[in-house]
Protein backbone atom coordinates (compact mmCIF):
# COMPACT_ATOMS: atom_id res chain seq x y z
CA UNK A 1 0.00 0.00 0.00
CA UNK A 2 2.87 2.35 0.81
CA UNK A 3 4.31 1.75 -2.68
CA UNK A 4 0.95 2.54 -4.27
CA UNK A 5 0.62 5.87 -2.53
CA UNK A 6 4.26 6.71 -3.08
CA UNK A 7 3.90 6.11 -6.81
CA UNK A 8 0.89 8.41 -7.02
CA UNK A 9 1.68 11.11 -4.44
CA UNK A 10 5.47 11.11 -4.35
CA UNK A 11 7.80 9.67 -1.67
CA UNK A 12 7.11 11.88 1.34
CA UNK A 13 3.40 12.49 1.01
CA UNK A 14 2.68 8.94 -0.19
CA UNK A 15 4.37 7.55 2.90
CA UNK A 16 2.45 9.97 5.08
CA UNK A 17 -0.98 9.14 3.63
CA UNK A 18 -0.33 5.38 3.62
CA UNK A 19 0.75 5.41 7.26
CA UNK A 20 -2.19 7.58 8.28
CA UNK A 21 -4.55 5.01 6.77
CA UNK A 22 -2.67 2.13 8.43
CA UNK A 23 -2.79 3.89 11.81
CA UNK A 24 -6.55 4.32 11.47
CA UNK A 25 -6.80 0.67 10.41
CA UNK A 26 -5.25 -0.30 13.74
CA UNK A 27 -6.65 2.38 16.06
CA UNK A 28 -10.31 2.11 15.06
CA UNK A 29 -10.57 -1.70 15.48
CA UNK A 30 -8.72 -1.37 18.79
CA UNK A 31 -11.28 1.17 19.99
CA UNK A 32 -14.14 -1.02 18.76
CA UNK A 33 -12.70 -4.07 20.50
CA UNK A 34 -12.27 -2.03 23.67
CA UNK A 35 -16.01 -1.32 23.61
CA UNK A 36 -16.80 -5.01 23.08
CA UNK A 37 -14.26 -6.11 25.67
CA UNK A 38 -15.83 -3.84 28.30
CA UNK A 39 -19.14 -5.55 27.60
CA UNK A 40 -17.58 -9.00 27.94
CA UNK A 41 -15.77 -7.96 31.11
CA UNK A 42 -19.09 -7.00 32.70
CA UNK A 43 -20.79 -10.14 31.37
CA UNK A 44 -18.07 -12.47 32.71
CA UNK A 45 -18.00 -10.67 36.03
CA UNK A 46 -21.79 -10.93 36.28
CA UNK A 47 -21.79 -14.62 35.37
CA UNK A 48 -19.28 -15.38 38.13
CA UNK A 49 -21.40 -13.45 40.62
CA UNK A 50 -24.55 -15.28 39.40
CA UNK A 51 -25.99 -12.08 37.99
CA UNK A 52 -27.14 -11.31 34.46
CA UNK A 53 -25.01 -8.29 33.68
CA UNK A 54 -25.93 -5.82 30.94
CA UNK A 55 -28.88 -7.26 29.01
CA UNK A 56 -31.09 -4.33 28.03
CA UNK A 57 -29.45 -2.38 25.18
CA UNK A 58 -29.42 -4.41 21.97
CA UNK A 59 -29.50 -8.22 21.74
CA UNK A 60 -27.96 -9.66 24.95
CA UNK A 61 -27.07 -6.09 25.89
CA UNK A 62 -24.18 -6.05 23.43
CA UNK A 63 -24.66 -2.37 22.65
CA UNK A 64 -24.32 -1.39 26.32
CA UNK A 65 -20.83 0.09 25.86
CA UNK A 66 -22.02 2.27 22.97
CA UNK A 67 -24.98 3.47 25.03
CA UNK A 68 -22.58 4.33 27.86
CA UNK A 69 -20.31 6.16 25.44
CA UNK A 70 -23.23 8.19 24.06
CA UNK A 71 -24.40 9.06 27.56
CA UNK A 72 -20.93 10.13 28.69
CA UNK A 73 -20.45 12.15 25.52
CA UNK A 74 -23.52 14.24 26.27
CA UNK A 75 -22.55 15.00 29.85
CA UNK A 76 -20.95 18.20 31.07
CA UNK A 77 -17.22 18.16 31.80
CA UNK A 78 -16.95 19.41 35.35
CA UNK A 79 -13.63 20.97 36.27
CA UNK A 80 -13.14 21.49 40.02
CA UNK A 81 -12.47 25.13 40.90
CA UNK A 82 -9.22 24.27 42.70
CA UNK A 83 -7.92 22.10 39.89
CA UNK A 84 -5.07 22.95 37.57
CA UNK A 85 -7.22 23.25 34.48
CA UNK A 86 -4.73 22.57 31.69
CA UNK A 87 -3.12 19.56 33.33
CA UNK A 88 -6.49 18.30 34.54
CA UNK A 89 -7.67 18.00 30.94
CA UNK A 90 -4.28 16.87 29.63
CA UNK A 91 -4.08 13.80 31.89
CA UNK A 92 -6.88 11.70 30.30
CA UNK A 93 -5.59 12.62 26.85
CA UNK A 94 -2.13 11.32 27.78
CA UNK A 95 -3.56 8.06 29.12
CA UNK A 96 -5.66 7.52 26.01
CA UNK A 97 -2.93 8.42 23.50
CA UNK A 98 -0.28 6.32 25.20
CA UNK A 99 -2.65 3.34 25.27
CA UNK A 100 -2.93 3.51 21.48
CA UNK A 101 0.75 4.20 20.71
CA UNK A 102 2.12 0.76 21.55
CA UNK A 103 -0.03 -1.00 18.97
CA UNK A 104 2.29 0.30 16.25
CA UNK A 105 4.80 -2.50 16.79
CA UNK A 106 2.43 -5.40 17.50
CA UNK A 107 2.60 -8.02 14.71
CA UNK A 108 -0.92 -9.17 13.81
CA UNK A 109 0.26 -11.62 11.17
CA UNK A 110 3.40 -12.54 9.25
CA UNK A 111 3.97 -9.07 7.79
CA UNK A 112 1.00 -7.30 9.31
CA UNK A 113 2.80 -4.77 11.47
CA UNK A 114 2.81 -1.00 11.14
CA UNK A 115 6.40 -0.40 12.26
CA UNK A 116 8.68 -3.44 11.96
CA UNK A 117 11.50 -1.87 14.00
CA UNK A 118 14.41 -3.75 15.55
CA UNK A 119 13.80 -2.23 18.99
CA UNK A 120 10.11 -3.18 19.06
CA UNK A 121 10.06 -4.59 22.57
CA UNK A 122 12.04 -1.64 23.96
CA UNK A 123 9.56 0.68 22.26
CA UNK A 124 6.71 -1.04 24.10
CA UNK A 125 8.60 -0.75 27.40
CA UNK A 126 9.23 2.94 26.72
CA UNK A 127 5.63 3.69 25.85
CA UNK A 128 4.20 1.71 28.76
CA UNK A 129 6.47 3.65 31.11
CA UNK A 130 4.77 6.81 29.84
CA UNK A 131 1.40 5.47 30.92
CA UNK A 132 2.02 6.38 34.53
CA UNK A 133 2.03 10.11 33.70
CA UNK A 134 -1.66 10.18 32.91
CA UNK A 135 -2.48 8.87 36.36
CA UNK A 136 0.09 10.95 38.23
CA UNK A 137 -0.84 14.20 36.51
CA UNK A 138 -4.55 13.50 37.02
CA UNK A 139 -3.98 12.92 40.72
CA UNK A 140 -1.93 16.05 41.18
CA UNK A 141 -4.01 18.36 38.98
CA UNK A 142 -7.27 17.38 40.71
CA UNK A 143 -6.04 19.18 43.83
CA UNK A 144 -7.87 16.74 46.03
CA UNK A 145 -6.69 14.29 48.68
CA UNK A 146 -7.83 10.91 47.38
CA UNK A 147 -6.71 11.40 43.78
CA UNK A 148 -3.34 12.51 45.11
CA UNK A 149 -2.90 9.38 47.23
CA UNK A 150 -3.89 7.36 44.22
CA UNK A 151 -1.29 9.13 42.07
CA UNK A 152 1.45 8.38 44.60
CA UNK A 153 0.40 4.74 44.72
CA UNK A 154 0.26 4.49 40.94
CA UNK A 155 3.74 5.97 40.50
CA UNK A 156 5.32 3.56 42.98
CA UNK A 157 3.38 0.55 41.71
CA UNK A 158 4.11 1.02 38.03
CA UNK A 159 7.82 1.67 38.55
CA UNK A 160 8.13 -1.41 40.77
CA UNK A 161 6.48 -3.76 38.33
CA UNK A 162 8.18 -2.28 35.28
CA UNK A 163 11.47 -3.46 36.78
CA UNK A 164 10.37 -7.09 36.98
CA UNK A 165 8.63 -6.90 33.58
CA UNK A 166 11.90 -5.62 32.12
CA UNK A 167 13.84 -8.56 33.51
CA UNK A 168 11.21 -11.07 32.39
CA UNK A 169 11.37 -9.63 28.89
CA UNK A 170 15.15 -10.00 28.95
CA UNK A 171 14.81 -13.79 29.31
CA UNK A 172 12.65 -13.89 26.18
CA UNK A 173 15.05 -11.61 24.32
CA UNK A 174 18.01 -13.79 25.33
CA UNK A 175 16.27 -16.84 23.94
CA UNK A 176 15.28 -15.10 20.70
CA UNK A 177 18.37 -13.00 20.20
CA UNK A 178 16.30 -10.05 18.96
CA UNK A 179 14.12 -7.22 20.19
CA UNK A 180 11.98 -7.37 17.07
CA UNK A 181 8.43 -8.53 17.83
CA UNK A 182 8.12 -10.56 14.63
CA UNK A 183 11.43 -12.31 15.28
CA UNK A 184 10.19 -13.23 18.74
CA UNK A 185 7.05 -14.79 17.27
CA UNK A 186 9.00 -16.58 14.53
CA UNK A 187 11.48 -17.99 17.05
CA UNK A 188 8.59 -19.77 18.77
CA UNK A 189 7.76 -21.82 15.68
CA UNK A 190 8.16 -25.44 16.74
CA UNK A 191 9.86 -24.37 19.94
CA UNK A 192 8.42 -27.04 22.24
CA UNK A 193 9.43 -30.59 21.26
CA UNK A 194 9.57 -29.50 17.64
CA UNK A 195 5.85 -28.93 17.22
CA UNK A 196 4.42 -26.64 19.92
CA UNK A 197 4.61 -22.96 18.95
CA UNK A 198 4.92 -21.67 22.52
CA UNK A 199 7.74 -20.29 24.61
CA UNK A 200 5.52 -21.05 27.57
CA UNK A 201 5.90 -24.76 26.81
CA UNK A 202 9.58 -24.45 27.68
CA UNK A 203 10.11 -25.46 31.31
CA UNK A 204 12.68 -22.70 31.82
CA UNK A 205 10.42 -19.99 30.44
CA UNK A 206 7.09 -21.15 31.85
CA UNK A 207 7.66 -19.57 35.31
CA UNK A 208 8.47 -16.32 33.51
CA UNK A 209 5.20 -16.59 31.57
CA UNK A 210 3.26 -16.89 34.83
CA UNK A 211 5.15 -14.02 36.41
CA UNK A 212 4.60 -11.88 33.33
CA UNK A 213 0.87 -12.52 33.53
CA UNK A 214 0.79 -11.44 37.19
CA UNK A 215 3.04 -8.44 36.53
CA UNK A 216 0.83 -7.35 33.67
CA UNK A 217 -2.15 -7.40 36.04
CA UNK A 218 -0.18 -5.10 38.33
CA UNK A 219 1.12 -2.91 35.51
CA UNK A 220 -2.39 -2.22 34.23
CA UNK A 221 -3.67 -1.77 37.81
CA UNK A 222 -6.29 -4.46 37.38
CA UNK A 223 -7.77 -6.39 40.28
CA UNK A 224 -6.31 -7.75 42.56
CA UNK A 225 -3.75 -4.95 42.22
CA UNK A 226 -6.17 -2.07 41.60
CA UNK A 227 -4.88 -0.14 44.60
CA UNK A 228 -4.96 3.08 42.58
CA UNK A 229 -8.75 3.03 42.47
CA UNK A 230 -9.51 1.03 45.59
CA UNK A 231 -13.04 2.23 46.19
CA UNK A 232 -13.09 1.25 49.86
CA UNK A 233 -10.12 3.52 50.60
CA UNK A 234 -9.81 6.15 47.89
CA UNK A 235 -13.36 6.72 46.54
CA UNK A 236 -12.42 6.20 42.86
CA UNK A 237 -8.72 7.04 43.08
CA UNK A 238 -7.34 9.38 40.46
CA UNK A 239 -10.66 9.42 38.57
CA UNK A 240 -12.61 10.83 41.51
CA UNK A 241 -12.90 14.37 40.15
CA UNK A 242 -13.44 13.36 36.54
CA UNK A 243 -16.68 13.33 34.63
CA UNK A 244 -18.00 12.91 31.09
CA UNK A 245 -15.51 12.50 28.20
CA UNK A 246 -12.46 13.05 30.40
CA UNK A 247 -13.56 10.09 32.51
CA UNK A 248 -14.40 8.06 29.41
CA UNK A 249 -10.91 8.63 28.00
CA UNK A 250 -9.42 7.16 31.20
CA UNK A 251 -11.76 4.25 30.92
CA UNK A 252 -10.99 3.56 27.27
CA UNK A 253 -7.27 4.00 27.83
CA UNK A 254 -7.32 1.60 30.74
CA UNK A 255 -9.04 -1.14 28.76
CA UNK A 256 -6.83 -0.53 25.72
CA UNK A 257 -3.86 -1.03 28.05
CA UNK A 258 -5.38 -4.26 29.34
CA UNK A 259 -5.83 -5.49 25.77
CA UNK A 260 -2.24 -4.54 24.98
CA UNK A 261 -0.97 -6.49 27.96
CA UNK A 262 -3.04 -9.52 26.87
CA UNK A 263 -1.47 -9.19 23.42
CA UNK A 264 2.01 -8.98 24.92
CA UNK A 265 1.37 -12.13 26.92
CA UNK A 266 0.27 -13.86 23.73
CA UNK A 267 3.18 -12.57 21.64
CA UNK A 268 5.98 -13.10 24.14
CA UNK A 269 5.14 -16.49 25.53
CA UNK A 270 2.27 -18.09 23.64
CA UNK A 271 3.23 -17.80 19.98
CA UNK A 272 1.53 -14.57 18.90
CA UNK A 273 -0.08 -15.10 15.50
CA UNK A 274 1.24 -18.66 15.15
CA UNK A 275 -1.23 -21.51 15.62
CA UNK A 276 -0.67 -23.44 18.85
CA UNK A 277 0.81 -26.47 17.06
CA UNK A 278 3.19 -26.45 14.11
CA UNK A 279 0.88 -28.45 11.82
CA UNK A 280 0.41 -27.36 8.20
CA UNK A 281 -3.45 -27.29 7.96
CA UNK A 282 -3.63 -24.87 10.90
CA UNK A 283 -1.66 -22.30 8.91
CA UNK A 284 -4.59 -22.10 6.47
CA UNK A 285 -6.39 -20.03 9.13
CA UNK A 286 -5.11 -16.44 9.07
CA UNK A 287 -2.67 -15.59 11.84
CA UNK A 288 -4.73 -12.68 13.11
CA UNK A 289 -7.45 -15.17 14.07
CA UNK A 290 -5.03 -17.06 16.33
CA UNK A 291 -3.80 -13.82 17.87
CA UNK A 292 -7.33 -12.63 18.61
CA UNK A 293 -8.17 -16.05 20.07
CA UNK A 294 -5.17 -15.82 22.40
CA UNK A 295 -5.95 -12.22 23.36
CA UNK A 296 -9.52 -13.25 24.20
CA UNK A 297 -8.26 -16.15 26.31
CA UNK A 298 -6.00 -13.82 28.27
CA UNK A 299 -8.73 -11.25 28.65
CA UNK A 300 -10.94 -13.99 30.07
CA UNK A 301 -8.20 -14.76 32.60
CA UNK A 302 -8.00 -11.07 33.51
CA UNK A 303 -11.77 -10.90 34.07
CA UNK A 304 -11.74 -14.18 35.94
CA UNK A 305 -9.08 -12.90 38.32
CA UNK A 306 -10.98 -9.64 38.77
CA UNK A 307 -14.17 -11.52 39.66
CA UNK A 308 -12.60 -13.96 42.09
CA UNK A 309 -9.45 -12.64 43.79
CA UNK A 310 -9.70 -10.17 46.69
CA UNK A 311 -7.67 -6.98 46.56
CA UNK A 312 -4.08 -6.96 47.79
CA UNK A 313 -2.88 -4.68 50.54
CA UNK A 314 -0.42 -2.07 49.34
CA UNK A 315 2.52 -3.39 51.35
CA UNK A 316 1.81 -6.89 50.06
CA UNK A 317 1.86 -5.53 46.52
CA UNK A 318 5.26 -3.92 47.06
CA UNK A 319 6.59 -7.04 48.76
CA UNK A 320 5.51 -9.19 45.83
CA UNK A 321 7.14 -6.83 43.34
CA UNK A 322 10.46 -6.19 45.04
CA UNK A 323 11.06 -9.19 47.26
CA UNK A 324 9.58 -11.99 45.16
CA UNK A 325 9.43 -11.12 41.48
CA UNK A 326 12.65 -9.11 41.23
CA UNK A 327 14.98 -11.74 42.76
CA UNK A 328 13.29 -14.59 40.90
CA UNK A 329 13.46 -12.85 37.54
CA UNK A 330 17.12 -11.93 38.13
CA UNK A 331 17.86 -15.55 39.00
CA UNK A 332 16.05 -16.63 35.85
CA UNK A 333 18.15 -14.35 33.64
CA UNK A 334 21.16 -16.10 35.13
CA UNK A 335 19.65 -19.55 34.54
CA UNK A 336 18.48 -18.83 31.00
CA UNK A 337 21.77 -17.28 29.91
CA UNK A 338 23.66 -20.16 31.53
CA UNK A 339 21.50 -22.70 29.71
CA UNK A 340 21.95 -20.88 26.41
CA UNK A 341 25.71 -20.69 26.92
CA UNK A 342 25.82 -24.46 27.50
CA UNK A 343 23.54 -25.51 24.65
CA UNK A 344 23.58 -22.85 21.95
CA UNK A 345 26.93 -21.14 22.23
CA UNK A 346 28.84 -24.18 23.50
CA UNK A 347 31.18 -22.86 26.18
CA UNK B 1 11.30 16.65 3.30
CA UNK B 2 9.54 14.86 6.13
CA UNK B 3 12.87 14.35 7.94
CA UNK B 4 13.57 18.06 7.84
CA UNK B 5 10.09 18.80 9.10
CA UNK B 6 10.51 16.24 11.92
CA UNK B 7 13.92 17.63 12.83
CA UNK B 8 12.71 21.19 13.14
CA UNK B 9 9.62 20.05 15.04
CA UNK B 10 11.61 18.03 17.58
CA UNK B 11 14.41 20.57 17.88
CA UNK B 12 12.13 23.54 18.40
CA UNK B 13 10.04 21.65 20.96
CA UNK B 14 13.21 20.64 22.83
CA UNK B 15 14.41 24.22 22.98
CA UNK B 16 11.01 25.64 23.88
CA UNK B 17 10.33 23.08 26.60
CA UNK B 18 13.87 23.55 27.91
CA UNK B 19 13.17 27.25 28.22
CA UNK B 20 9.83 26.63 29.90
CA UNK B 21 11.54 24.24 32.34
CA UNK B 22 13.41 27.16 33.85
CA UNK B 23 10.73 29.79 33.28
CA UNK B 24 7.75 27.92 34.74
CA UNK B 25 6.62 29.29 38.09
CA UNK B 26 5.36 25.97 39.36
CA UNK B 27 8.02 23.25 39.97
CA UNK B 28 5.60 20.52 38.87
CA UNK B 29 5.15 22.31 35.55
CA UNK B 30 8.94 22.53 35.29
CA UNK B 31 9.29 18.77 35.66
CA UNK B 32 6.59 18.19 33.04
CA UNK B 33 8.33 20.52 30.59
CA UNK B 34 11.55 18.65 31.31
CA UNK B 35 9.82 15.38 30.44
CA UNK B 36 8.65 16.88 27.15
CA UNK B 37 12.23 17.92 26.44
CA UNK B 38 13.51 14.38 27.15
CA UNK B 39 10.87 12.90 24.91
CA UNK B 40 11.67 15.16 21.99
CA UNK B 41 15.39 14.61 22.47
CA UNK B 42 14.60 10.91 22.02
CA UNK B 43 12.87 11.88 18.77
CA UNK B 44 16.07 13.60 17.62
CA UNK B 45 18.03 10.43 18.48
CA UNK B 46 15.70 8.42 16.26
CA UNK B 47 16.31 10.88 13.44
CA UNK B 48 20.08 10.34 13.53
CA UNK B 49 19.53 6.57 13.50
CA UNK B 50 20.34 5.86 17.15
CA UNK B 51 17.04 4.18 17.95
CA UNK B 52 18.48 2.13 20.82
CA UNK B 53 19.72 5.25 22.64
CA UNK B 54 16.36 6.90 21.96
CA UNK B 55 14.43 4.05 23.57
CA UNK B 56 16.83 3.97 26.53
CA UNK B 57 16.42 7.72 26.95
CA UNK B 58 12.67 7.31 27.18
CA UNK B 59 12.76 4.21 29.40
CA UNK B 60 15.38 5.49 31.85
CA UNK B 61 14.82 9.24 31.96
CA UNK B 62 11.14 9.62 31.17
CA UNK B 63 9.99 6.32 32.63
CA UNK B 64 12.00 6.21 35.83
CA UNK B 65 14.07 9.28 36.70
CA UNK B 66 11.45 11.90 35.84
CA UNK B 67 8.69 9.92 37.55
CA UNK B 68 10.72 10.00 40.75
CA UNK B 69 11.40 13.74 40.25
CA UNK B 70 7.70 14.32 39.82
CA UNK B 71 6.96 12.12 42.81
CA UNK B 72 9.18 14.24 45.06
CA UNK B 73 8.26 17.63 43.61
CA UNK B 74 4.54 16.90 43.84
CA UNK B 75 4.84 16.38 47.58
CA UNK B 76 6.82 19.57 48.19
CA UNK B 77 5.20 22.34 50.11
CA UNK B 78 6.13 25.22 47.85
CA UNK B 79 6.48 28.85 48.87
CA UNK B 80 6.37 30.74 45.58
CA UNK B 81 7.50 34.07 47.08
CA UNK B 82 10.64 32.49 48.46
CA UNK B 83 11.35 30.85 45.11
CA UNK B 84 11.18 34.18 43.32
CA UNK B 85 13.48 35.76 45.89
CA UNK B 86 16.00 32.99 45.21
CA UNK B 87 15.88 33.86 41.52
CA UNK B 88 17.46 37.28 42.02
CA UNK B 89 19.98 35.90 44.50
CA UNK B 90 21.17 33.14 42.17
CA UNK B 91 21.08 35.27 39.01
CA UNK B 92 24.84 36.12 38.94
CA UNK B 93 25.78 32.46 39.40
CA UNK B 94 23.36 31.42 36.67
CA UNK B 95 24.70 34.06 34.28
CA UNK B 96 28.27 32.92 34.98
CA UNK B 97 27.33 29.30 34.22
CA UNK B 98 25.53 30.37 31.06
CA UNK B 99 28.62 32.29 29.92
CA UNK B 100 30.82 29.24 30.52
CA UNK B 101 28.44 27.00 28.55
CA UNK B 102 28.23 29.50 25.70
CA UNK B 103 32.02 29.77 25.51
CA UNK B 104 32.39 25.99 25.50
CA UNK B 105 29.75 25.69 22.81
CA UNK B 106 31.56 28.19 20.61
CA UNK B 107 34.88 26.41 21.19
CA UNK B 108 33.27 23.07 20.47
CA UNK B 109 31.76 24.21 17.19
CA UNK B 110 35.00 25.96 16.25
CA UNK B 111 37.01 22.79 16.92
CA UNK B 112 34.50 20.75 14.94
CA UNK B 113 34.75 23.19 12.02
CA UNK B 114 38.53 22.91 12.13
CA UNK B 115 38.31 19.16 11.47
CA UNK B 116 37.90 16.34 13.97
CA UNK B 117 40.78 14.82 15.90
CA UNK B 118 41.12 11.17 16.93
CA UNK B 119 40.59 11.14 20.68
CA UNK B 120 41.97 7.98 22.23
CA UNK B 121 41.61 4.62 20.55
CA UNK B 122 37.92 4.49 19.81
CA UNK B 123 38.40 6.41 16.62
CA UNK B 124 40.36 3.39 15.35
CA UNK B 125 37.53 1.00 16.26
CA UNK B 126 34.38 2.14 14.52
CA UNK B 127 31.24 0.09 15.06
CA UNK B 128 30.83 -2.82 12.67
CA UNK B 129 29.03 -1.69 9.56
CA UNK B 130 25.63 -3.20 8.90
CA UNK B 131 25.12 -4.29 12.50
CA UNK B 132 21.97 -3.05 14.20
CA UNK B 133 22.26 -0.44 16.90
CA UNK B 134 21.85 -2.90 19.75
CA UNK B 135 24.46 -5.32 18.38
CA UNK B 136 26.97 -2.54 17.73
CA UNK B 137 26.57 -1.06 21.21
CA UNK B 138 26.63 -4.51 22.80
CA UNK B 139 29.78 -5.58 20.98
CA UNK B 140 31.70 -2.49 22.07
CA UNK B 141 30.26 -2.37 25.59
CA UNK B 142 30.89 -5.99 26.49
CA UNK B 143 34.30 -6.38 24.89
CA UNK B 144 36.38 -3.23 24.60
CA UNK B 145 34.72 -1.22 27.33
CA UNK B 146 33.88 -4.07 29.70
CA UNK B 147 35.97 -2.64 32.56
CA UNK B 148 34.42 0.80 32.24
CA UNK B 149 30.99 -0.80 32.07
CA UNK B 150 31.56 -2.96 35.13
CA UNK B 151 33.09 -0.11 37.12
CA UNK B 152 30.08 2.07 36.29
CA UNK B 153 27.94 -0.70 37.74
CA UNK B 154 30.18 -0.80 40.80
CA UNK B 155 29.85 2.96 41.31
CA UNK B 156 26.07 2.63 41.18
CA UNK B 157 26.22 -0.25 43.65
CA UNK B 158 28.29 1.84 46.05
CA UNK B 159 25.83 4.71 45.70
CA UNK B 160 22.96 2.35 46.45
CA UNK B 161 24.70 0.90 49.51
CA UNK B 162 25.48 4.44 50.66
CA UNK B 163 21.86 5.51 50.37
CA UNK B 164 20.75 2.46 52.34
CA UNK B 165 23.38 3.01 55.05
CA UNK B 166 22.35 6.66 55.40
CA UNK B 167 18.63 6.00 55.69
CA UNK B 168 18.34 2.59 57.27
CA UNK B 169 18.46 2.61 61.02
CA UNK B 170 17.92 -0.12 63.52
CA UNK B 171 14.81 0.69 65.49
CA UNK B 172 13.98 -1.05 68.72
CA UNK B 173 10.54 -1.77 69.97
CA UNK B 174 8.90 -2.22 66.58
CA UNK B 175 7.13 -5.40 65.59
CA UNK B 176 7.65 -5.91 61.87
CA UNK B 177 5.41 -8.22 59.95
CA UNK B 178 6.77 -11.75 59.78
CA UNK B 179 5.20 -13.22 56.68
CA UNK B 180 6.53 -16.74 57.27
CA UNK B 181 5.08 -16.99 60.78
CA UNK B 182 1.77 -15.62 59.55
CA UNK B 183 1.59 -18.22 56.82
CA UNK B 184 2.69 -20.97 59.23
CA UNK B 185 -0.10 -20.16 61.69
CA UNK B 186 -2.85 -22.78 61.70
CA UNK B 187 -6.47 -22.40 62.85
CA UNK B 188 -5.82 -24.77 65.79
CA UNK B 189 -3.21 -22.38 67.23
CA UNK B 190 -5.57 -19.42 67.33
CA UNK B 191 -9.09 -20.77 67.84
CA UNK B 192 -10.86 -23.34 69.97
CA UNK B 193 -14.32 -24.81 69.99
CA UNK B 194 -16.19 -24.77 73.30
CA UNK B 195 -19.65 -25.74 74.43
CA UNK B 196 -20.38 -23.00 76.97
CA UNK B 197 -23.09 -23.66 79.56
CA UNK B 198 -25.81 -21.02 79.48
CA UNK B 199 -25.19 -18.34 82.11
CA UNK B 200 -21.55 -19.24 82.76
CA UNK B 201 -19.86 -17.93 79.64
CA UNK B 202 -16.31 -18.81 78.64
CA UNK B 203 -12.99 -17.89 80.17
CA UNK B 204 -10.62 -16.15 77.80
Amino acid sequence: MTEFFQSTLGMGWGWFVANLILILLIALPVMLSVAIVIYFDRKIWAAMALRRGPNVVGPFGILQSFADAAKVFLQETIIPSGANKGLFLLAPIITFTVALLSWAVIPFDQDMVLADINVGLLYILAISSLGVYGVVIAGWASNSKYPFFSALRAAAQMISYEVSIGFIIVTVVLWTGSFNMNDIVEAQRGHGLGFVNWYGFNLLLFPMAVMFLISSLAETARAPFDLTEAESELVAGYQTEYSSMAFALFWLGEYANVLLMCTLNAVLFWGGWLPPVDWAPLYAIPGIFWLILKISAFFFIFSWVKATVPRYRYDQLMRLGWKVFLPISLLWIFLVSGYLMLTRYGV
Amino acid sequence: MIQIFAFYLFASVVIASGAFTILARNPVHSVLWLILAFFNAAGLMVLIGAEFIAMLLVIVYVGAVAVLFLFVVMMLDIDFAELRGGFMKNLPLGLALAAVFLAELIFGIGAYQAGNIALGEHALNPARMGASNIQAVGELLYTRYIFLFESAGLVLLVAMVGAIVLTHRKRVGVRPQNIASQVRRRPEDATRNTQPVVGEGVDL
